[in-house]
């Protein structure tokens, strides 16, 4: 069942966009009835049927049908690239509240250079706002690394939050969407899976505009073209 | 038949409002009214569950609150938790938690605070439909959705969804209030609360009435989720 679960999802990377269906669910909601079908996240089969677990987008994608959510609360996963600020410094490291259950930890060891363990706020202070991967999630937290590409201490710009179940819409198709709207405004955007995004740009009019189409990509989720509407979004304004 | 004093059938309703995402500062929150009586939710969560040793590392903790607003009825109500508002809540958490499914966040807890706006009897099965809202809306998986109705007695007759008047009245075989939660597409009942009596070979058909009025509950609740996309 599992890997004729994968068959059929790699299967689905070979679809275009356009026949893909999507409508909003509800829990409970009969989404499709027939046994050919596979659930996927956010669906189970009960009986003939496959029904949705939580509110959200349903998507068929050939076989495949789930549930993508709207709303909701960040869920760490390995590998996510978040933004936290540190709200303690101990003597092994640095805990950074990165707006889920849980808080993070970012050792000392994962620092991209040496840092003396005297002059550990040097490096970063309370407050201090960062971008981390996360590295490992277990029962008692979640850890952080800085080294990686484009990680470490955010200065400058501001930050703010989108809901985090919205950001790979705000990505978008291998980063098309961030990546148009760094190009129309020049700014430096870093989004964190966790929905906390950061820009910084040249001036704030561009910081604003930057900060304005990601809202708009946030609240316009279940349509779907986006990455065209953001451009006829942005040659209008 | 019994005649009600707003000119209801007996198995007619109060007209129902749901809304969904009425406090932007809350994960979901949700409204629901049946006529008069109106009740708010909020939901909060899932956050890290603190004292320590409430902590459950099965899966979250639901944990409700429900409390009449001071101006919801006409003599003021002192404000804070009080033996009524314990029981409710505890009654609701118990009315919810089968439909949610809280094995994804280990140690933490859901927090749904229930207000009621405005009371006109019924004050518990609008707050379990604003929570069960207001829980969807916050994106927790959850089996199905929860209805909630509440039936009583005209001296014999049954009704369904009664008024603060029609709960007051003492003819006949006296009050009657039967509070009644479902799982929406199931025939799961998660609450069932009786104040007042009834006779044993009519609570089968308390049960039928019960669950036509859940169907329509069940249309209003996704409507005011599905509108919310838009």
């Amino acid at each position: 069942m599992d890997n004729e679960l994968e068959m059929a999802q790699g299967a689905d990377e070979t679809d275009t966009e356009s026949e893909k269906k999507r409508k909003v669910v509800v829990p409970g909601e009969v989404i499709v009835t027939g046994e050919d079908y596979l659930p996927s996240d956010g669906a189970r089969r009960e009986g003939k049927n496959i029904v949705a677990l939580r509110y959200g987008l349903a998507e068929e994608s050939g076989r495949v049908v789930k549930v993508i959510p709207l709303f909701g609360a960040f869920v760490p996963r390995r590998g996510n690239v978040v933004i936290g600020r540190v709200t303690d410094i101990t003597f092994y490291g640095w805990l950074i509240d990165i707006d889920s259950a849980s808080s993070g930890f970012l050792p000392i060891e994962e620092s991209p250079r040496f840092i003396n363990k005297n002059e550990m706020d040097q490096f970063l202070a309370i407050g201090d706002v960062v971008a981390a991967k996360i590295w490992s999630v277990k029962q008692k937290g979640i850890d952080l690394s800085l080294k990686s590409n484009g990680l470490g201490k955010l200065e400058g710009g501001f930050i703010f939050r989108v809901i985090p179940s919205r950001i790979p819409r705000v990505i978008g198709r291998e980063g098309s969407m961030i990546s148009l709207i760094k190009e129309k405004t020049g700014c430096n955007i870093t989004v964190g899976q966790n929905g906390w995004i950061w820009i910084k740009g040249e001036s704030i009019d561009a910081q604003i505009k930057a900060r304005q189409a990601i809202e708009f990509v946030a609240d316009k989720v279940h349509l779907s073209g986006l990455t065209e509407k953001m451009e006829e979004w942005f040659s209008k304004s | 038949m019994a005649k009600r004093s707003d000119g209801r059938k007996a198995t007619e309703m109060r007209p129902m409002i749901a809304k969904v995402g009425v406090i932007p500062n809350a994960d979901g929150s949700a409204l629901f009214a049946f006529g008069k009586t109106i009740a708010i939710a909020a939901v909060y969560g899932p956050r890290l569950l603190h004292p320590q040793h409430m902590q459950d590392p099965a899966g979250a903790v639901l944990r409700c609150n429900y409390d009449l607003l001071s101006f919801s009825v006409s003599d003021r109500k002192k404000p804070g938790p009080s033996r009524r508002s314990q029981e409710i809540s505890k009654v609701t958490e118990w009315a919810l938690s089968p439909a949610v499914d809280l094995s994804q966040f280990p140690n933490t807890v859901i927090d749904v605070q229930i207000y009621i706006l405005q009371a006109d009897a019924g004050t518990r099965t609008a707050g379990i439909n604003a929570a069960s809202l207001a829980l969807a809306q916050a994106g927790i998986p959850m089996r199905d959705l929860v209805c909630s109705v509440a039936l009583g007695k005209l001296d014999k007759e049954l009704v369904v969804d009664l008024t603060k008047e029609e709960e007051d009245q003492h003819d006949g075989e006296g009050a009657t209030d039967f509070a009644i939660a479902k799982i929406a597409n199931s025939d799961e009942f998660t609450l069932l609360q009786l104040d007042g009596k009834i006779a044993p070979e009519q609570v089968n058909e308390v049960m039928v009435l019960a669950k036509k009025a859940a169907e329509q509950i069940y249309e209003v609740q996704k409507k005011a989720l599905k509108e919310a996309v838009e």
